[in-house]
This record gives structure tokens, C-alpha cells and sequence, in this order.
């Protein structure tokens, strides 16, 4: 009995699951404000009130965690919840009072509630290791163990002058799209390519690998009597994307892989335009299972930010108004080669003036 | 049935602090059965100790009919972990907004369990559902179960990638235009460009509802939606007077230094705060929300809204990240946002036909030079295009005069 193949029918409207508060005022909201840490209420211009809870996660779930949100969805919201864009859990009441019993519950379970206003949200990130075949690094693991340090920001137990947005990616692919937060964790190779010769030919079209560098290190190369490329390794600047096209050309290596560090960057338009985040800190050793040495580097970049930061600044307007040289002494990082740019219009980023602070 | 003797000491670190636990997750799935989830800890934990990964991508798989939204994954120790040898992700267009009934994500979880690991992410980065490991066999099942529930599979590869939003008009009271209206919208009107690849590469649309840009577009996407206003910010004074004295009620018992936490922080300077009035010169104003943000009980964005349409964000691969550029300073956002599909249509006609193999939009916009760019999308330029005119001299002049040319032109006139 042949059915009909359903293909093109799209995602479901998103109507379908908003709840009643949110149909009757949808575009009618008048003003919101935060009641405490990770709590907010939505006041509607005819003064109905929606109130969120906003949950960590761990961006991975698996289908039991995912049906024990729903639970509590049922049992605190009328079955109505949502995700952020940063991976957080946002619970969706009209019923003031559910609020704390919701907030215990997802206590016991081990999600703490925060990330709203000033504060530090949830980090963007990628697969790593779990699933990505490109990772330099993890991702769940460093930012399971960053935010088990950073929680005092996230749960608002301490508080800070403003937001601060952590991302992650794996690797230069930037999956997560880090390139524009407060602070970037940022896996990176530093080994060029290791090359398969005897399968490169079966594997990949040669003349895409060669035209997929864009630095021209590539060249066609017969090797063993087959044909495959050579790799100019001083012109190699560890990017990937040959191996993106080529999986004969695996960049993975324990010795040399590990993690960057950047920031400044920002998205909003709020005060400053948005930013790129700039570079801090070239490398540091893959140190599983909870990388000490990434957590403590993170750790002293935002004291240092909670500390100096005027109210609402963000990481990046708050260097620009110190400077860098002033960033550098403060988090005690070094200055090396690796911080000035050589790639295209890089003396766009050189100091082309004489004021500086002494 | 999950082996008692699994160890993963290293990963075992990880279920300890306040922050909750993937490894919790997986164990959790694991313990109830998943073969593939007690294999996939035990390679975890073997990339914990080795520190690399052992993931391979290649080898094309999907479902029929469709180019994209099932990414090929292969461990590279198949024999060793026969259960996650192959470990196909499956990606799922999200419903605009990310709003999910409990009955909704059951159905998915369903789904998932019958077919797959049953590890999900809650979301990935572009947006979509992502269902974490299955098998080539499965691929067909796990679609026809999603698409009888009326659920379809996002973007993967050269195509248009799961469009994605902010949560906009539907809990925000700064969102300028209807993000999630437009956001699906647009994404139901190019399924085809969706699912089935024919760009040089991928192509992402997000939307954001204010310039706050909670779904980071600028950043993010190949075209970046951005609600603004182009009237007067609305001002309920006595609010602001209250932000000046602090309020009991409503957690702003602080009070609020307007001079210096509000007029001080404005870009363009367009605002006096007398102590008790702020006066706000709005054709100064750039729109960024910060006093808004700070006072959204006294101000709000105006009411002629609408947004800014920019083009070209990406990560670095492979010639550097770039944020978006303004190519429409200001565009009603009305349904059925024609003035958005049209000028995504002209940028792919161009796109198509100059692109290289895996050269993104603002990576073309690059090479061909923003004005010429402009150009081939019958785009005028504008002032609002440029943080300032260029100041270098030489300018590609495309055509000059001969002697005798003048005189031509003025006879034809």
C-alpha cells in the first residue's frame, strides 16, 4: 500500500506551540523586566503578565533529559517551553507562584537557573570530539569545565557590570561562529596537513584540493609512483579547509592541537558597534579532562573585566577604553609574534599614531 | 544491552560540578539500553586519553530526493566500536522561535528513540534540531516518521541553511518586525533552495527583531535581517524619573545615574538629561538600544519600523570572517517580504554565475568589489553602505572620453 512521500512540507508553525499568553499578545508587549537572577516577566500592553525561567543546559541531551524539560513544562507551564539561541531552557509561566517550586526542581536536577541581563549566559559551541571529524579540541568538556567555574556569574551570586558571551569552537571552521564574543575559545591545529598518498588520489578531485588553499601551498605531486599533491609547509597557516574537501589530509594531532583564546568581540549594536573578538592568548595544550590551564585564563580575563569594566561595558569597548598594552599587564598575558596579524590587511590592526599610554 | 565494564575515568571528571553533565546525558541513554551511546563514551574517552579525535566525514548520504540535512559520520576505529561505525547526524528544521509544546518534544524524542542514539542538540549552531548518530538504514524511517509528524530536515552543504530568529513579537517587546513570521515564511518560499544544493556554497538567513541582535545574524549570516525604527523613540517621562529616583517596586530600587549610565554611554551624544526631562534628538540617533535597554520601562522603540538588511557575514574558512554590510539601510517588513526574496534571488543569480567553489556571498563582495557587487544586484549605492568613502585614489574608471565624444553626447540628448 504506497503512500505518498511527503518531502518540502518545512518546519511546523511555530503557532502551534505558543501558549495562550503569548497568541493574545503577540506584538503587544510593553515593557520587561528582570525580577531576579534567570527570572523575567514580559507586561503586555493590557497588563497581562508572562514570566520566563531560564534554565542552563547542556546543549547535548539526550531523549530522557529532553522528556524530563517536558515534565516539568507540563507540570509548572501547561506543557510550553522554548530553547534560546544559546542553548539555554526558557520555562514559559503565567503563574507567579509556580516560579520558585520550578526553580528547586530544576535545582535538584542539576540545572541551574540564570544567564539574564548582566550576567554570563551559556557558551555557544560546537561538537568537538563527541561528533566532529575537523576538532582540534573538545567542546562539551572545556565548556562544562569553564562554566563549572564561571557558575557564580551565570547564577548571579556575584555580580557583574555587564553581559559577557562566551563561545566555543573546535576549530577554525567556527562552527560556533565564535569571531564576534567577549571571549572565544578557539580550537586550533598547528600541524600542517599529514598527507595519504596512497589513497589521496581514490579519496578526492586533486585540482579542488589545489584551488582550496588559499595560501597556494598545495601543488600536484606524483608520489610512489601515484598521483597526489606535496604541501609547502612554511605556507601552510593550519586553516583546514583542504582538509574540509579532502579527508586524505587529516590535520588532528595530539601533540600540536590544542586551544586559543580571543577576545573584545561583541554583536549587538548597543553603544559600540559590533566587534571582532582580537586574539590573547595564541596556545595553550589540550589538557583533558578539564583543562585547568583554559579555565584559569578565562577565569582571570573576566576578574579582570569584572574589576575594571564601567556599568554596561563590554569586554571590548572596556579594552578600548584601557588599551591593549594596559589589557596585556593587567591579565599578565605575553605579548608574542602570534598577536600581530600577517594574514590580508593586516596593517589595518598596526598602531598608526602617537597616542599611547605611558 | 550497555557492558558493565565500561570505565571512562577521564570522562567521569566531567559529571562533577555545578554546571550540568553531557557525559550525564550519554551515560543516562547508555544505561538505558543505547549500544551506540555506551561505545560512543568508551570512544570518548579514548579521544580524552589519546587527545584527538576519531570522527571521519566523506561519503555522501541522505535521504531521496533531498541533497542536504543528513551529514555523513564515520568513526575511524569501526572495528572497535562496531555500534557507532556509522554516525549519521540528522538535522531538523526547528520551529521558528524555538517554541516546542511538552507533546511536541515527546513526538521527537519518539521518533529518535526508535531510529537513532537518541542524543540530540538543543540546538546546533544554525539552529536546527540536530539528532546525533544513526545509520544509513535508518536515514528513510526517521524521515518519514518526521515528515508525518510535520516535521522536515534543514540545510546541510551548498544550499540555504535552516533560516533562524529571535523570539520577536512573540515575547519581545523591542522586536521591530515580525521575526518569526518572516523568518518562516521565507523559509517555507525556498524549500527548494533548502534541501537541494546548487550554490557554490551555503547560504544563511537570520532574524533578528532589534539591533540588540540576539541571534548574532551580523555575525552569523550570509544576509542579516535587523529590526530598527526610522521615527522618534517613545518616552514616557515620568518612568524616567523614576529610573532617576529608584523605585521600590520592580528591582529598581538602585537608582539609575541617567547622566552618566545613560546620556554618557550614547554613540552619537543626541540626548540631555535636565533631572527631569531626557530630551532625545532623534535624527542623531543610530538606533543602538542602549538606553532603551537600560530604561525599557520609559523607552521604547518608535512605531514606523522595519529593518536594516545587511550581506555577507562568515566565519573565517577560508579568506577571513567578515560581519554583514548594509545593503538596505531601511525595508518595511511587511508579509510577503518580497523586497527580501527578490534581493536574495539577484545576489544567487550573481552569486552563481561569478562564485567559486566554496566561495561564500561576502567573500564574492570582496573579490568584485562592494561597488561592482551593488552593480550586478541593480542595488544604488548609498551613503549608509560605507563607514566612510574610500581614501585611496585609484578608482577603476570603467569607460573615458575621446576627442569628439562630448559633442556626440550632447547631438544624441
Amino acid at each position: 500500500m504506497a503512500t505518498e512521500r511527503r518531502t518540502d512540507i518545512g518546519p511546523p508553525h511555530y503557532s502551534r506551540f505558543l501558549p495562550p499568553v503569548i497568541k493574545d499578545n503577540y506584538g503587544k508587549w510593553k515593557y520587561h523586566e528582570i525580577l531576579k537572577p534567570g527570572v523575567m516577566v514580559h507586561v503586555s500592553e493590557g497588563g497581562d503578565k508572562l514570566f520566563t525561567v531560564r534554565a542552563s543546559s547542556p546543549r547535548l541531551l539526550g531523549t530522557i533529559g529532553i522528556r524530563r524539560f517536558a515534565a516539568l513544562a507540563d507540570k509548572y507551564c501547561d506543557g510550553f517551553m522554548r530553547f534560546t539561541s544559546r542553548h539555554n531552557v526558557e520555562f514559559l509561566l503565567t503563574d507567579e507562584a509556580k516560579i520558585d517550586p520550578l526553580i528547586a526542581e530544576l535545582a535538584d536536577l542539576g540545572h541551574p537557573v540564570g544567564g539574564i541581563g548582566n550576567a554570563i549566559s551559556s557558551i555557544v559551541h560546537t561538537q568537538g570530539w563527541v561528533h566532529c571529524h575537523s576538532a582540534a579540541t573538545d567542546a562539551s568538556g572545556v565548556v562544562k569545565a569553564v562554566m563549572d567555574d564561571l557558575i557564580e556569574y551565570f547564577d548571579g551570586s556575584t555580580a557583574i557590570p555587564g553581559k559577557l558571551r562566551i563561545a566555543l569552537a573546535c576549530c577554525l571552521n567556527m562552527c560556533g561562529a565564535v569571531h564576534c564574543s567577549d571571549i572565544a575559545i578557539l580550537g586550533v591545529h598547528r600541524r600542517p596537513p599529514k598527507v595519504q598518498h596512497d589513497n589521496l588520489a581514490k579519496l578526492c578531485e586533486i585540482p579542488n584540493v589545489i584551488a582550496s588553499c588559499p595560501t597556494a601551498a598545495i601543488r600536484p605531486a606524483e608520489v610512489n609512483g601515484k598521483a597526489s599533491v606535496d604541501i609547502d609547509e612554511e605556507l601552510c597557516m593550519f586553516c583546514a579547509n583542504c582538509f574540509s574537501v579532502c579527508p586524505a589530509l587529516p590535520m588532528a594531532d595530539a601533540l600540536n592541537d590544542g586551544i586559543s583564546i580571543w577576545v573584545g568581540g561583541k554583536v549587538s549594536n548597543a553603544r559600540s558597534e559590533p566587534m571582532f573578538s582580537k586574539l590573547a592568548i595564541p596556545f595553550i595544550e589540550n589538557n583533558p579532562p578539564r583543562w585547568p590551564e583554559v579555565t584559569e585564563a578565562v577565569r582571570k580575563i573576566v576578574e579582570v573585566w569584572v574589576d575594571g569594566a564601567r556599568k554596561y561595558e563590554r569586554m571590548g569597548e572596556f579594552i578600548e577604553r584601557i588599551g591593549w598594552p594596559k589589557f596585556f599587564q593587567l591579565t599578565g598575558i605575553e605579548f608574542e609574534k602570534q598577536h600581530i596579524d600577517d594574514y590580508k590587511f593586516a596593517g589595518l590592526s598596526f598602531k598608526r599614531s602617537a597616542q599611547l599610554r605611558h | 544491552m550497555a557492558d558493565s565494564q565500561r570505565s571512562t575515568p577521564l570522562l567521569d571528571e566531567l559529571k562533577k560540578g555545578p554546571w550540568p553533565s553531557f557525559v550525564t546525558q550519554i551515560e543516562e541513554m547508555a544505561d538505558a539500553g543505547k549500544e551506540e551511546c555506551d561505545q560512543l563514551l568508551r570512544l570518548l574517552e579514548r579521544s580524552y586519553v589519546e587527545k584527538v579525535g576519531h570522527w571521519k566525514h566523506g561519503g555522501i548520504v541522505g535521504v531521496m530526493g533531498y541533497g542536504g540535512g543528513v551529514i555523513g559520520r564515520y568513526s575511524d576505529l569501526q572495528e572497535d566500536y562496531p555500534a557507532i561505525a556509522h554516525f549519521h547526524t540528522i538535522r531538523v528544521n526547528q520551529p521558528a522561535g524555538w517554541f516546542y509544546t511538552s507533546d511536541a518534544l515527546r513526538t521527537l524524542c519518539d521518533i529518535w528513540d526508535r531510529h537513532g542514539s537518541g542524543l540530540t542538540n538543543m540546538h546546533g549552531s544554525t539552529g536546527d534540531i540536530i539528532f546525533l548518530g544513526t545509520t544509513t538504514a535508518e536515514l528513510e524511517p526517521t524521515f518519514a516518521e518526521l515528515t508525518a509528524n510535520d516535521f522536515d530536515l534543514g540545510g546541510s552543504g551548498s544550499n540555504v541553511r535552516t533560516p533562524s530568529c529571535c523570539v520577536g513579537q512573540a515575547r519581545c517587546e523591542w522586536a521591530c518586525y515580525d521575526a518569526m513570521d518572516a523568518c518562516h515564511n521565507i523559509t517555507m518560499h525556498f524549500q527548494d533552495e533548502l534541501h537541494r544544493p546548487f550554490f557554490p556554497y551555503k547560504f544563511k538567513f537570520k532574524f533578528a527583531g532589534c539591533p540588540n541582535d540576539c541571534v548574532a545574524s551580523i555575525a552569523r549570516s550570509d544576509m542579516s535581517v535587523i529590526g530598527t525604527w526610522r521615527d522618534q523613540i517613545r518616552i514616557d517621562q515620568d518612568e524616567v524619573r523614576k529610573y532617576a529616583q529608584g523605585d521600590e517596586e520592580g528591582g529598581r530600587n538602585t537608582p539609575l545615574n541617567i547622566q552618566r549610565d545613560v546620556v554618557g554611554n550614547c554613540p552619537t551624544k543626541c540626548m540631555e538629561w535636565d533631572d527631569n526631562e531626557l530630551i532625545i534628538d532623534d535624527s542623531n540617533c543610530v538606533k543602538c538600544m542602549h538606553c532603551i535597554n537600560v530604561m525599557p520601562k520609559a523607552l521604547r522603540p518608535g512605531t514606523d519600523t522595519g529593518a536594516t538588511i545587511l550581506v555577507g557575514a562568515k566565519a573565517p574558512i577560508v579568506e577571513g570572517a567578515q560581519l554583514s554590510s548594509v545593503i538596505v539601510p531601511f525595508a518595511k517588513m511587511e508579509p510577503p517580504y518580497d523586497e527580501i526574496k527578490d534581493l536574495a534571488e539577484r545576489i544567487w543569480d550573481f552569486w552563481g554565475e561569478h562564485g567559486k567553489n566554496r566561495e561564500r556571498v561576502g567573500e564574492l563582495m570582496q573579490r568584485v568589489g562592494l561597488g561592482n557587487f551593488l552593480e550586478a544586484i541593480e542595488v544604488d549605492p548609498m551613503p549608509e553602505m560605507v563607514a566612510y568613502p574610500r581614501d585611496n585614489p585609484y578608482v577603476f574608471y570603467e569607460e573615458y572620453y575621446e576627442e569628439g565624444d562630448e559633442e556626440d553626447e550632447e547631438e544624441d540628448e
